[in-house]
């Protein structure tokens, strides 16, 4: 389905659509998101089937301050749409979709390690990419890049002019 | 013009031990030439491939840029095997101890050479993963810059390595 | 497991006696499970994957895969750097398929500028992703054959693929982590040697990888070790989101280049090799007929860029590069009579320039996801802007970390050897993995 026709489609059940460049974009309340993918994957013309990816954005200072994107496709009929979530920043908390689609396992485990949204009912939510013991977020926007200052496991690195010979 | 004796680690001694001295100093200086030679020759690498320096370090010891014309095709897996750690990539916080470790694992004596500039300081990664420089983790004597560096640049770390492991005194 | 007629027995199917075997001192039945760890530092790893493997014997009973040993920060670096300081950092993200990083980032800024590359810009770039396709197939190759044993194919697709960067060097100046395709259209046209070089290239190549296949399809050695080993299901690997070579093996024809075509690539003529038997031989044989369509493409973008030149960056100057490129006696750099007009003639180009190279284009608010098929699987990038001159979320959808995610289904079961089997047939690239 082209945009147009798939927006209006996706439309009658979820009224917060919205078309750009070329996207159909649904926001979805928290607790309505499992019912809304289930929707979304079992209705033949629809066939939302497989998640390519799940991340999120940090938008501090703002009402919702976090987005959790889930981009999902249809390999019949080829099309997309991007569903989203909108989380306050006390309560990052959603539930996991780990039962509907499988390959959200590592996709949600990666959100925690980078963002700290919990995701519930996952079966094994640790950090991926960093190390077990990593302190912080480091993508969310009030985490500072590092490299010059990071303090891991009481090593410092001081910036690159301020550094001597032993 | 009076001549003035100075104290030396010969003084004192009879002739037949000073024939000894030197005797032994002669072989000792013919060995370690010998032994330094036969070490910078057959030099084994240790496979310590991270990203993307790790490729052009298949590269050059593969067919073109041959590395096998110095001794140094066999990378062996074991690092008690090995003698020559070159940290090819990009060192996160996580592969930091990993890295240690290996480098604690061989046997000496051992040279470590930093290949590309995320292992030599960082590299256009100055951020909370990476390693700024692995001579803070383990002491490096060679550094290879680029990004990647292309397998003749490695090569010619590797004959600077070479000459320095040649010129090292073993025995004294 | 003693004796080799146990052995055999159990490799045809039957029942086995295994002898309990008792602890000396305290008498009890030992669970003989082993616990061992693959990596991150192993030669037959594809770089520094860890596989966490409790063992029966031989047999892999379970397996847990754990990432995050080359974890660069990518995703973070590219928020405090200008849009074009991105293609950068993120053609390192996967670094055997730099070109396809650099495309599907540099489409979705253009989606968000709502521009379009210039048609002789996206020939080339087509042209450079099937070469880097071609590449990144032949160190699959290598590094594949070198873990199961074939070491002389790890020379001889390590060969190969120095012809290609040849090419890639002449052209971009770089022979990994390239930075060419920018968003607008790529840096530079292909220089006076290029044709001649890639025509050379679809002359010798088709011949090279006969021999492979003569060296390789009916190996015994090769089909043992590859034959029905880590099998992953059609409905298996949809669950896991796997996609690339293993899907197609597995009898699902998706590729991204058919299915929702960029750069043009519905004007190409080329098949896209699907099989159904969905284990580790099929991915080989699949990979290697993706060579030959890929050299097919190339051909015909050659013969394009021939017919007709063009400009290949866009025009727009709030957009385009300002640099003009060439080739000098010292290598790739500015052109003579550019320098000379943004010196000497003209301060406001002088100005343009140097505000186009610090701060670089503004991009309108909004969000994309455009995903290219690289040759592992569906490669997306979601790019978030805030109307600034940077980025404000790149988010790297990587084929080998949605893949990994289907190794144990296809371990457990099998042999510790078929574990190497199935991680060399996968091709992950632990750059994309971590990034």
């Amino acid at each position: 389905m082209k945009p147009p026709a798939l927006a209006e489609r996706v439309g009658e059940h979820l009224p917060d659509v919205w078309q750009s460049r070329g996207e159909v974009t649904v926001v979805v309340p928290r607790g309505e998101l499992i019912d809304a993918l289930v929707r979304l994957r079992d209705q033949p013309d629809l066939a939302f089937g497989f998640l390519c990816s799940l991340t999120a954005t940090d938008h501090p200072g703002k009402d919702p301050r976090f987005w959790i994107v889930y981009e999902l496709r249809s390999v019949e009929h080829a099309h997309r749409l991007r569903v989203k979530v909108g989380l306050a920043a006390d309560d990052p908390h959603v539930p996991s979709v780990t039962r509907l689609f499988p390959t959200a396992n590592w996709h949600e485990r990666e959100t925690w390690d980078l963002f700290g949204i919990v995701f519930d009912d996952h079966p094994d939510l640790d950090r991926i990419l960093l190390p077990d013991d990593w302190e912080g977020h480091p993508l969310r926007k009030d985490e500072e890049l590092g490299g010059v200052g990071t303090r891991y496991h009481g090593a410092f690195i001081p910036p690159v002019d301020e550094r001597t010979m032993p | 013009m009076p001549v003035e004796r100075v104290e030396g680690h010969l003084t004192g001694k009879r002739p037949e031990e000073i024939e000894e001295e030197v005797r032994r100093g002669v072989l000792l200086t013919s060995l370690d030439k010998a032994v330094s030679w036969a070490r910078k020759q057959s030099m084994w690498p240790a496979t310590f491939g991270l990203a993307c320096c790790a490729i052009e370090m298949m590269s050059a010891g593969a067919g073109r840029y041959d590395l096998s014309r110095w001794g140094m095709e066999l990378f062996r897996a074991s690092p008690r095997q090995a003698d020559l750690m070159i940290v090819a990539g990009r060192v996160s916080q996580k592969m930091a101890p990993v890295l240690r470790r290996v480098y604690d694992q061989m046997v000496e004596p051992k040279w470590v050479i930093s290949m590309g500039v995320c292992a030599s300081a960082g590299g256009m990664f100055t951020n909370y993963a990476i390693v700024q420089g692995v001579d803070t983790i383990v002491p490096v004597d060679i550094y290879v810059p680029g990004c990647p560096p292309k397998p003749e640049m490695l090569m010619f770390g590797i004959l600077k390595l070479q000459e320095k492991v040649r010129t090292q005194g073993t025995f004294r | 497991m003693s004796t080799g007629q146990e052995m055999d027995a159990a490799r045809d199917g039957a029942p086995t006696v295994q002898t309990p075997v008792r602890d000396r001192v305290t008498g009890e039945v030992r669970q003989e499970t082993m616990i061992i760890n693959m990596g991150p530092q192993h030669p037959s790893t594809h770089g520094v994957l860890r596989l966490l493997l409790e063992l029966d014997g031989e047999t892999v009973i379970r397996c847990k895969p754990i990432v995050g040993y080359l974890h660069t920060g990518i995703e973070k670096n590219t928020e405090y750097r200008t849009w074009v300081q991105g293609v950068a950092y993120v053609t390192r993200a996967d670094y055997l398929a730099p070109f396809f990083n650099e495309l599907a980032y540099c489409l979705s800024v253009e989606r968000l500028l709502g521009i379009e590359a210039p048609p002789r810009a996206q020939t080339i770039r087509v042209l450079l992703c099937e070469l880097n396709r071609i590449a990144s197939h032949l160190v699959w190759m290598a590094t594949g054959g070198m873990e199961l044993g074939a070491v002389s194919v790890m020379l001889y697709g390590f060969r190969e693929r120095e012809l290609i960067l040849d090419i890639f060097e002449a052209v971009t100046g770089l022979r990994m982590n390239h930075s060419f395709i920018r968003p607008g259209g790529v840096i530079m046209d292909l220089p006076t040697e290029g044709p001649r070089m890639i025509a050379k290239l679809l002359d010798d190549l088709p011949a090279r990888i006969d021999d492979y296949e003569r060296l390789l399809d009916d190996n015994p050695i090769w089909k043992e070790r590859n034959v029905g080993v880590g099998v992953l299901s059609a409905e298996d690997a949809l669950a896991y989101g796997v996609t690339g070579p293993l899907l197609r093996a597995a009898g699902v024809p998706v590729d991204l280049r058919r299915d929702e075509p960029y750069l043009g690539y519905e004007t190409y003529e080329f098949d896209v090799p699907v099989s159904t038997d969905a284990d580790s031989y099929a991915r080989y044989r699949l990979r290697v007929t993706e060579m030959r369509e890929s050299l097919k493409i190339v051909e015909q973008a050659l013969d394009r860029l021939l017919a007709e030149p063009g400009p290949v960056m866009v025009e727009d100057p709030k957009v385009a590069w300002p640099a003009r490129l060439s080739v000098g006696p010292d290598g790739i750099g500015n052109d003579e009579t550019y320098l000379r007009h943004i010196m000497e003639e003209s301060m406001e180009s002088l100005i343009h320039h140097f505000k186009m190279v610090t701060q670089g284009v503004r991009v309108p608010e909004g969000e994309v996801y455009t995903a290219v098929e690289s040759p592992r699987g569906e490669l997306g990038y979601y790019v978030v802007s805030n109307n600034e001159h940077r980025p404000y979320r790149v988010k790297i959808r990587d084929p080998s970390f949605v893949n990994l995610q289907a190794v144990p289904t296809m371990v457990e079961g099998g042999l510790i050897a078929d574990a190497i089997a199935v991680i060399a047939s996968l091709d992950p690239v632990m750059g994309g993995v971590d990034r």
